[in-house]
């Protein structure tokens, strides 16, 4: 026993009071009994949610033309993917907290590059065919330059593009092989061939989704879906699972930032709210030591409540 | 050999230390101080329950690989125990957590009790996340896609791709549980070592 | 009776969800039924008398 003042939010009076029997055993197993009987009548009563997952054959059926417009954006280095930064590339400094640019420190660890890995790679994997190959060739051996105009050409000219008879159509007279292959990328998506293409680019065997993830990401169509769901961030979605479950109702504090300023009109958000995130997480690490923030359940006395019957005993 | 080279061996030492701090009359007590009287009390070792159910189900899941559950009724029905304890398990967590709050739960040395629950929460948050991406449906495909620019903007997503769904089931299936496990596990001895705290007094004896 | 048969849910909760909003809040009403329940359960597991223990021993 110590001589020092006694600090009521840290430290706790000698228990001398009685002591009552308590089956530690039989509570934790009636605990399991229930919690086991009200999982499965959950189950049984809702089930959970099974959203099939959405194919680049689904998205580019169905939503053409943001396929055809989103594959444009990977030609031209425009979409988000393409201008992310690390750990994708090197397009941009990536999201800052104040002066550190914790993404672009740690720099480029999960390569993309938008043209290599969504156009040209996935059509070098298709059968060989004369055209294509051609074109194919032409591409591989022009120089920078000679591209960057191809590109451009086409760029502009994909204002006017067209679905025609399930065809990709865009009428680019100085982009060199870019309307030939950009239509067979077309047809490889409509097929599912572009699926598989991007995710077995490293091999056989794989479980990395990256590729197809960004390519599904930097379109609208993935996210035209999200909205209806109630899942995007400017909706709380965070929180939100699809249908009428419950969600993971635990992140409402970090899903609330997203909500107000300034972390919703920053282009450093996420990285605001992670580091505030940080911040209170300490907090509620730190609680025990936090003057102030320890003294709220001493001063709120709730734990009169509590503890009732034990201040009802004492003299 | 002599009995202080017994003693010296590092076996004897740690055997004696644990006895010390963690005598099995501690470890699995048969009594409680009275004040632990209140309904308050059963959503930690609710918490517990849930978290066997949570890891019964995912286990059940394993069996037949990470794509069964799309295919098959008993499958997917697993799933839903899969959800439903999760949901029940952060349920009695957080009434654990303000619970232990208003009971200021951390005084008389328990700091250290409090601090490995608040990462067993963190930890678990975790878990669950990576649970979302590894579905392998569309709420996967959105949840990854729209958590990687939270976790690449930390420069973490160098290391902890979330569109690796490989990567993300590991996690998911292994080393979060493990970590979860670990912590619940060191939170309850804590628990045991120390004992519940006492109700606030208005007293001058510090005991630590 | 679904192609999941016997084990397909009694109220599958798939259909598009309801949703809350208050000036910033948005909210599911599954989420909202969660965190009201977890309120209640609280304020009850405080305010419900607790079954008596026997006291056995004093001081042990």
């Amino acid at each position: 026993m110590r001589s020092k003042a006694f600090r009521p939010d840290v430290d706790a009076p000698e228990w001398k009071g009685g002591h009552s029997p308590y089956d530690i055993i039989k509570e934790g197993t009636i605990a399991l009994v229930v919690v086991s009987i009200l999982t499965v009548l959950l189950s049984v009563a809702f089930g959970s949610p099974d959203d099939p997952s959405i194919t680049i054959k689904a998205w580019s059926t169905n939503a053409p033309m943001d396929f055809a417009t989103t594959a444009l954006s990977e030609l031209n280095a425009t979409s988000g993917s393409a201008q992310y930064g690390a750990p994708y590339n090197h397009a941009s400094t990536g999201q800052q907290l104040g002066p550190l640019t914790l993404a672009k420190w740690i720099g480029v660890r999960v390569p993309v590059n938008s043209v290599n890995d969504y156009i040209i790679d996935p059509l070098r994997s298709l059968p060989k065919q004369p055209a294509l190959t051609a074109d194919l060739s032409q591409w591989s051996s022009a120089s920078g330059s000679t591209r960057a105009g191809w590109v451009k050409d086409y760029s502009q000219a994909a204002n006017q593009m067209q679905i025609v008879n399930g065809q990709l159509v865009v009428n680019a007279t100085n982009a060199g092989p870019l309307p030939v292959m950009m239509a067979d990328l077309f047809q490889m998506a409509r097929t599912g061939a572009l699926d598989q293409a991007l995710v077995t680019q490293n091999g056989f065997y794989t479980s990395d989704y990256t590729l197809p993830l960004l390519f599904l990401a930097d379109g609208t169509y993935l996210s035209g879906i999200a909205q209806k769901q109630h899942l995007t961030g400017d909706q709380w979605g965070m929180m939100n699972e699809t249908g009428n479950y419950p969600g993971q109702a635990w992140l409402w504090l970090y899903t609330f930032w997203y909500q107000i300023k300034p972390f919703n009109a920053s282009g450093n958000g996420d990285v605001l709210v992670w580091g505030l995130m940080m911040v209170l997480s300490a907090g509620l690490l730190l609680t025990p030591f936090i003057p102030g923030l320890r003294s709220i359940p001493r001063k709120t006395r709730v734990y009169r409540l509590i503890w009732r019957e034990h201040y009802r005993s004492l003299p | 050999m002599s009995t202080t080279e017994i003693d010296r061996q590092w076996t004897t030492r740690l055997r004696k230390r644990v006895a010390g701090k963690l005598p099995p009359e501690k470890l699995l007590p048969d009594t409680q101080p009275t004040y632990v009287s209140s309904w308050i009390y059963v959503f930690g070792v609710t918490t517990m329950a849930a978290l066997g159910v949570v890891i019964a189900s995912g286990c059940l899941l394993a069996l037949r690989g990470p794509q069964w559950w799309h295919t098959s009724s008993v499958g997917h029905f697993v799933n839903s125990l899969h959800l439903w304890s999760v949901e029940i398990f952060f349920f009695a967590m957080v009434i654990h957590l303000w619970g232990k709050y208003f009971m200021a739960a951390w005084r008389g040395g328990r700091a250290l009790t409090w601090m490995t629950g608040v990462v067993t929460f963190l930890t678990s948050i975790a878990t669950a996340f990576t649970g979302y991406v590894s579905q392998s449906n569309f709420d996967s495909q959105w949840i990854s896609t729209q958590a990687k620019d939270g976790i690449n903007s930390t420069g973490a997503g160098a290391f902890w791709n979330v569109l690796n769904s490989g990567q993300m089931l590991m996690w998911h299936i292994v080393l979060l549980p493990i970590a979860a496990v670990a912590l619940t596990a060191l939170h309850v001895l804590l628990v045991r070592i120390k004992g519940v705290v006492p109700p606030f007094e208005k007293t001058t004896e510090v005991t630590q | 009776m679904s192609s999941f048969g016997l084990l397909a849910a009694i109220w599958p909760l798939t259909t598009l969800g309801h949703y809350v909003s208050w000036h910033v809040i948005q909210i599911s009403v599954a989420n909202l039924i969660v965190i009201i329940l977890m309120v209640v359960t609280f304020i009850v597991a405080l305010f419900a008398p607790f079954p008596g223990r026997r006291r056995r021993k004093e001081n042990p």
